[in-house]
């Protein structure tokens, strides 16, 4: 009989996948209390470096074409589904459901990046304007993405709450830091092994594992990140004082459905900011 | 040059009550706990007004939400445009009344009031009176609801457009509404609710209440308020969003700003030297979204900087009142202070303030059209709002450098691009990170142009149909 050889779960950073600086692990186990993996227990500090790599990509992802954007969402729904076996197994062992349930999250989870790659190139027609002005201007609000996002994927699910949380940031130039479910990280690690074969550029996602409550003041409190998505955090009103200190957008838990194949509009629209610009008509 | 004869507009038409107490379920409150509110241009007194005290904020905000129970939100939407449609007829009906207490209490000049404070509020009812039946077309999908009471708190600078900005679209959605205006320009918002009374408008549908900055904290803190909205500093915008942490009221800040004013070497110098007049000088710069800090191409400065000294000996500055005044008055004694102390700072700083001779009235309050050269993007004055007529000069060698100067700022409310070639300002339009660009024009306003910033200028946008969704709710 031959041995299996197990995988070692890191950090996605950068596009790389380092261990955390820290070397801190938790072990992580099934329903049945037994062992799964030792998974990365990210530091304050591996949370920094998710930032500025988030930082450094952004405006490379934000300067590409939409359509570019949202050939490479697709191109994550079209990883997605080739490794659909590895997903459903991490789903059942983390949570114990059926493999019909399991194919029925990943089915979600793809058609959900397909449904949210198809608005990169159509925000702007749907969601800005050209305004009517009373005077001889050419006035036109577009919707700009806000730049670094720090996230937190909902705690209970494994694959499809992570997609609706990640693919509403980063399909209109955002970049994400988002920190995976503490309890459910396979479905997140392995996510960034497709996100790494997608053509995806380094950096504009970035997923850390470990203990929400470690990480979440650092990075609500952080001043080089513009919104931060509470939705998996167990302290959301002092994560909402800190992201106020830099007036950070804060989404709040709730605040959006994250467990079907459609996203919603509002929900891109809430990593954006409306821009106008005036140009006087004339000679 | 040919000296300018005093053409004083007439304070005839302009009657203030001796006092006055707060407008709440549709009519007056007797004067109660009362300061005096002043002309900054002459310190003469022009009438008590009342503190709102927690108890009052309490009245206030249970007149709105039952008005909004029993009557606002069972109107059909064209009823509650018509309101809206009367209210902007009344304006315009007493619109030089109007311009003429702005400018007294105010300080701002006559030509300002007159063309652009007071239109524009009547243009902004107009503008939302029209969407007032039209909501399923804002962007919630069909029959969005509105949110119930808003609280409102708005800034001295621009007393009634901003009290029209904030009443107008939550009318249209269908809220009811407490507002407080500033504690030194309550006046033009005490004759808005006479004009609520004359518009016919349901007892309760619209609240003001004046004070000082606790009764705007008590109004925001109020637990029956479903909605926040705050135009002001940042300062006062970060306790807002802290304080409404883990309620489920909605916000809207409209922040601070130090924008970037980019003259590039192809600009076309004289029109931008009216542009940068215009961007930092309007309203004495007691505008969030100035322009006050001038980056301009090496190149041209020497050149650019000798046209604006000459335009600036130009700028009359005086009684608000007269039509040919370009500055009036600063708002306020302490508003003056800090921009004594901020200038003084920038010169300690490094930086070389010039002002234009110009006779300061003995009474009042005044501060000389200013500009500072040889800034670094380091010192005070190119990094904190100075919110008065100061002027702040940095330079750029090259495109890149000057869009990485401007967007080295927590602010991002707006930014000027002077310049004859359209690729280079679309493109430099895109990398600024600002709320509202204006390109070979400044300070340019309208109800159907959202306004707002990015970053630490605040959140969501005031203006056109994203103005509107900030007192809607839809189904996510």
């Amino acid at each position: 009989m031959r041995l299996d050889v197990k995988k070692t779960y890191k950090l996605f950073i950068g596009g790389k996948f380092p261990r955390s600086e820290s070397g801190h692990t938790y072990e992580l186990t099934n329903p049945k209390g037994e062992f799964v993996a030792n998974v990365v227990l990210a530091s304050r500090k591996d949370a920094r470096d998710a930032v500025v790599a988030a930082r450094a990509a952004q405006s490379g992802w934000v300067g590409a074409t939409a359509y570019n954007r949202g050939q490479v969402l697709y191109r994550i729904a079209e990883m997605l589904e080739g490794r659909r076996e590895q997903f459903v197994a991490e789903i059942r062992e983390l949570t114990g459901a059926t493999e019909i349930q399991a194919n029925k999250e990943v089915d979600a989870a793809i058609d959900s990046w397909v449904w949210h790659a198809g608005w990169s190139d159509k925000v702007d027609s749907v969601a800005g304007s050209m305004n009517p002005v009373a005077g001889p201007f050419f006035n036109i609000s577009t919707n700009q993405p806000t730049g670094v996002v720090a996230a937190f994927a909902p705690q209970k699910s494994s694959l499809v709450g992570l997609v609706n949380t990640i693919a509403p940031i980063i399909v209109t130039g955002n970049s994400v830091v988002v920190v995976a479910s503490e309890s459910l990280p396979l479905s997140a690690i392995t996510l960034t092994e497709v996100l790494a074969t997608s053509d995806l550029p380094g950096g504009v996602v970035n997923v850390l594992t470990g203990k929400e409550k470690d990480l979440a003041p650092w990075l609500a409190s952080h001043q080089d990140v513009n919104a931060v998505d509470i939705e998996g955090t167990s302290d959301p009103v002092d994560l909402e004082i800190r992201a106020a200190e830099t007036l950070k957008r804060v989404i709040r838990p709730g605040a959006f459905s994250r467990s079907g194949s459609l996203g919603s509009l509002q929900h891109i629209l809430a990593f954006m900011e409306v821009k106008t610009v005036w140009h006087p008509k004339g000679h | 040059m040919f000296e300018y004869a005093p053409a004083p507009e007439s304070r005839a038409l302009v009657t203030f009550q001796s006092s006055y107490g707060h407008f709440i379920g549709g009519k007056f409150t007797k004067p109660s706990n009362t300061y005096q509110t002043i002309s900054p241009s002459t310190e003469q007194v022009l009438a008590e007004i009342s503190t709102a005290s927690a108890k009052d904020v309490d009245l206030a905000v249970k007149a709105a939400r039952s008005a909004y129970e029993k009557v606002w939100s069972k109107l059909s939407g064209a009823e509650r445009g018509k309101y809206l449609y009367r209210i902007a007829r009344i304006i315009q009906e007493r619109a030089r009344e109007l311009a003429i207490a702005e400018t007294i209490n105010n300080g701002k000049p006559i030509k300002e009031t007159r063309d652009a404070d007071i239109p524009l509020v009547a243009a902004w009812f107009f503008y939302y009176a029209g969407w007032a039946d039209k909501l399923d077309y804002a962007g919630f999908g069909v029959n969005p609801k509105a949110h119930g009471v808003a609280a409102q708190v708005i800034p001295w600078n621009f007393p009634l457009m901003m009290l029209a900005w904030k009443i107008a679209p939550a009318l249209a959605a269908g809220n009811t509404v407490v507002l407080k205006p500033a504690e030194t320009t309550p006046l033009t918002a005490l004759l808005f609710a006479e004009i609520c009374q004359q518009a016919g408008l349901p007892d309760g549908v619209v609240n003001i209440i004046t004070g000082f900055g606790q009764t705007g904290a008590d109004l925001i803190a109020h637990k029956d308020v479903n909605k926040v909205a705050f135009t002001g500093s940042t300062g006062v915008g970060r306790l807002i969003a802290k304080q409404i942490a883990g309620t489920n009221k909605k916000v809207t800040l409209e922040l601070g700003g130090k924008a970037a004013n980019i003259v590039f070497d192809d600009a076309p110098l004289d029109q931008a030297v009216e542009g940068i007049i215009n961007g930092i000088f309007f309203n004495q710069g007691h505008v969030c979204c100035a322009g006050s800090r001038l980056l301009v191409q090496e190149s041209i400065q020497d050149e650019l900087l000798k046209k604006l000294k000459r335009r600036m000996e130009t700028l009359k500055l005086g009684d608000p009142l007269d039509k040919n005044t370009d500055i009036g008055a600063i708002n306020s004694k302490a508003q003056l202070d800090k921009i004594t102390k901020m200038v003084k700072i920038g010169v300690k700083e490094g930086g070389e303030a010039w002002a234009p001779n110009c006779e300061i009235p003995s009474k009042g309050f005044w501060y000389a059209p200013t500009v500072i050269t040889g800034v670094a993007a380091t010192n005070t004055v190119a990094r904190e709002e100075i919110f008065g007529p100061v002027l702040s000069v940095l330079t750029f060698r090259t495109p890149a450098e000057a869009v990485a100067k401007a967007n080295n700022t927590p602010f991002g409310l707006s930014a000027g691009i002077w310049s004859e070639k359209g690729s280079r300002i679309l493109k430099v339009a895109d990398q600024l990170n600002a709320g509202v660009i204006w390109a070979n024009t400044f300070n340019q306003f309208d109800p159907a142009s959202p306004f707002g910033g990015f970053k630490e200028s605040g959140y969501g946008r005031e203006g056109g149909r994203h103005g509107l969704l900030a007192y809607l709710k839809g189904d996510n």
